[in-house]
């Protein structure tokens, strides 16, 4: 088909095409808001385009300043000193450069206890790439397998997991944490890895996503041209659904990165291995025991540090999350 | 992204060809390193808390751990202090879901209606609070409930006033308020993604023929969130009767003893079993509680179908 063009070719080709979306988009928005106009003017109303309310914007600002308002909070008070956090200033402290005192914090952040904060980062991110990424892919296949297959035993696996989603983390983590100690394996990663290779919500996004992304005629076709099942699904089948798969994987890396029961449990006593949550809890906690020294400063940035990772991917893969949980909605 | 909705099709599982005289087990290539893991961490511990609820350890006997039957669930049901954390978590269950979800179905619902100046961003800034970990939202909210540095002392302060929101009367309403700033935006998502799968052409036929706004919210839109609402509802009833965290990392920031060691349910197990050392007693616990909460969510989801089959 495209013999004739070279990758550059088509690279500029798409940009062209990405320019004159955006533009029409532009357009759009423009004949919308002249079409609001003259209709706020003859009384009219069309329900795909009615007019904007300002009355109900403002309520719903209000809401959303409920919503922002801690993320406000949390970057405004990671400019104070520990001394100024605790003398209740509501806006900035005043007769200093936030920006010197946020940097001064984030660097003590990084350096107090030798840089175990540094560690507690890295075990993050190692719970969040083997953990969250092994639950996305074993949601992949096993919701593909369950939406593209009838094998037996199919629908036992269906009524397990659906039974599954009202039993409380609690009536596992106790067992769990008994197994996994015969097997010597808390107080390390593997007891942080494994129980969160399971999704069971990501099972179900993605057995929806896989029914009504994958075309079974596709996958005929491609059965008859020879191609092996892993092969159709590798080369066929996962890049249909990717936007399924960017929005499960969210969902795993936020439960991951979020946990907090699970490494309480399995980790508490072995510092080296903790994830962030547990981390800044004992720095939290430390103000509180007799003797220790109150570094709610560090408490505070170490937080905005946090989150800051988990906030950029919400705002940069929206459309994709959104796209994802409307498919999963289609189906209840 | 595109792709997805052209080529979706809206199949059952039916209509996938078989061949009813040979199994087909292709699904399973697929399906067993979920499988694998799942018993290993799923229905392994729960058959293990099963079996060993029914034992007790008993220091007279070299601590060893001896069949006892049913004496620990017997034991639960005569112990106040966990029904206390039941009552507790019911209670906190009873308010705090309605007025989350509410709140949550009318964020959706206004989101939906595209009578907004700047939909895009109140649909990311209501949501973005789930992006939080409940460590970092309980300890900012703690900092905020402070009367001694944190906002409320400001204003008690600036007004002269001396409220104490972790006072222990009110303070269960102070952990409702921190779950509702968790978890709103995301079942305002889930209710949002159910509106937008309505077509557009279904308000327009309406408006046509005279509904009125309110008409269609009541008879179009409210009709399609009752399905997203079961789940909503399910996952938020499993989550509060589960109620941990919060209360669990409030602990210290909180006066006093207004935390104690079983406050909930679920704090009273995580202590018996790795402060008191109790952990076929808190096995029993946790299989009680799951037994109530599956009750309570089946009943619940059962009464919201029947109301979607009128």
């Amino acid at each position: 088909m495209s013999k004739n063009y070279t990758a550059a070719d088509l690279k500029a080709m798409e940009r062209n095409a990405r320019k004159a979306a955006k533009a029409q988009a532009k357009r759009v928005a423009r004949d919308e808001a002249a079409e609001r106009k003259r209709f706020a003017k003859n009384g009219f109303s069309n329900p795909a385009n009615p007019t904007r309310s300002l009355g109900l914007t403002i309520v719903c600002a209000i809401f959303a300043i409920y919503c922002l308002f801690p993320f406000y909070y949390l970057l405004v008070n990671a400019t104070k000193t520990q001394s100024e956090f605790m003398s209740k200033l509501f806006g900035l402290a005043p007769g200093h450069n936030p920006f010197a005192t946020l940097w001064d914090n984030i660097v003590t952040v990084f350096t107090y206890q030798n840089g175990i904060f540094g560690r507690w980062f890295l075990n993050t991110i190692l719970y969040v790439v083997v953990g969250a990424g092994g639950a996305t892919f074993l949601a992949i296949m096993g919701g593909y397998a369950l939406a593209k297959f009838r094998f037996p035993g199919r629908k036992l696996v269906f009524a397990i997991i659906i039974g599954s989603i009202s039993v409380p983390g609690i009536a596992l983590a106790v067992p769990q944490f008994l197994l996994f100690a015969k097997l010597n394996l808390t107080q390390s990663p593997w007891a942080m890895i494994i129980p969160s290779l399971v999704s069971t919500f990501g099972l179900y996004l993605m057995w929806i996503f896989s029914d009504q992304a994958v075309p079974d005629e596709l996958l005929e076709a491609a059965r008859v041209d020879g191609a092996g099942e892993f092969r159709t699904f590798f080369q066929i089948s996962l890049p249909l659904l990717a936007p399924g798969i960017v929005t499960t994987a969210l969902f795993t890396i936020v439960a991951t990165w979020n946990n907090y029961f699970l490494p309480l449990i399995m980790l508490t006593g072995s510092q080296q291995w903790y994830p962030l949550t547990i981390g800044l809890n004992q720095w939290n906690d430390q103000a509180n025991t007799a003797g220790g020294q109150a570094i709610q400063n560090l408490v505070i940035t170490g937080s905005l540090i946090t989150i800051i990772p988990l906030v950029i991917a919400f705002l940069l893969l929206q459309k994709y999350w959104q796209s994802g949980l409307a498919a999963g909605a289609v189906k209840e | 992204m595109s792709q997805q909705t052209s080529v979706a099709r809206d199949r059952g599982a039916d209509a996938i060809p078989v061949n009813k005289h040979r199994r087909d087990w292709r699904g399973w290539k697929f399906m067993w390193p979920f499988a694998v893991i799942f018993v290993l961490v799923f229905i392994i511990p729960i058959v293990y808390a099963v079996y060993i609820s029914f034992f007790k350890r008993k220091l007279a006997l070299g601590n060893r751990t001896v069949f006892v039957g049913f004496d620990n669930y017997i034991r639960l049901f005569q112990d106040q202090q966990f029904w206390q954390g039941v009552g507790r978590v019911a209670a906190f269950t009873v308010i705090q879901v309605p007025v989350m979800l509410v709140l949550a179905a009318l964020m959706a619902l206004a989101l939906d209606s595209m009578k907004l100046h700047g939909t895009k961003f109140f649909r990311i800034s209501t949501f973005l609070p789930y992006a939080v970990p409940a460590v970092v939202s309980t300890m900012i909210w703690g900092f905020v409930y402070g009367a001694k540095y944190g906002l409320v002392g400001s204003l008690n302060d600036l007004l002269g006033t001396h409220f104490d929101v972790l006072d222990p009367s009110v303070l269960l309403v102070a952990i409702g308020n921190i779950n509702t700033w968790e978890f709103t935006g995301y079942n305002m998502l889930i209710f949002y993604s159910a509106l937008s799968t309505i077509p557009h052409s279904l308000y327009e036929a309406a408006a046509i023929d005279g509904a009125t706004e309110w008409q269609i919210v009541r008879r179009i839109k409210m009709p399609e969130l009752r399905g997203s609402l079961a789940i909503t509802v399910i996952f938020s009833i499993v989550g509060s009767f589960q109620l941990f965290n919060e209360p669990q990392i409030l602990k210290t920031m909180v006066p006093g003893n207004a935390i104690n060691t079983s406050y909930t349910p679920n704090i009273y197990a995580y202590n018996l079993s790795f402060t008191a050392n109790d952990s076929n007693y808190a096995a029993a616990l946790a299989i009680v509680m799951a037994v109530i909460t599956m009750i309570i969510a089946y009943a619940v989801q059962l009464k919201s179908m029947k109301e979607q089959m009128k």
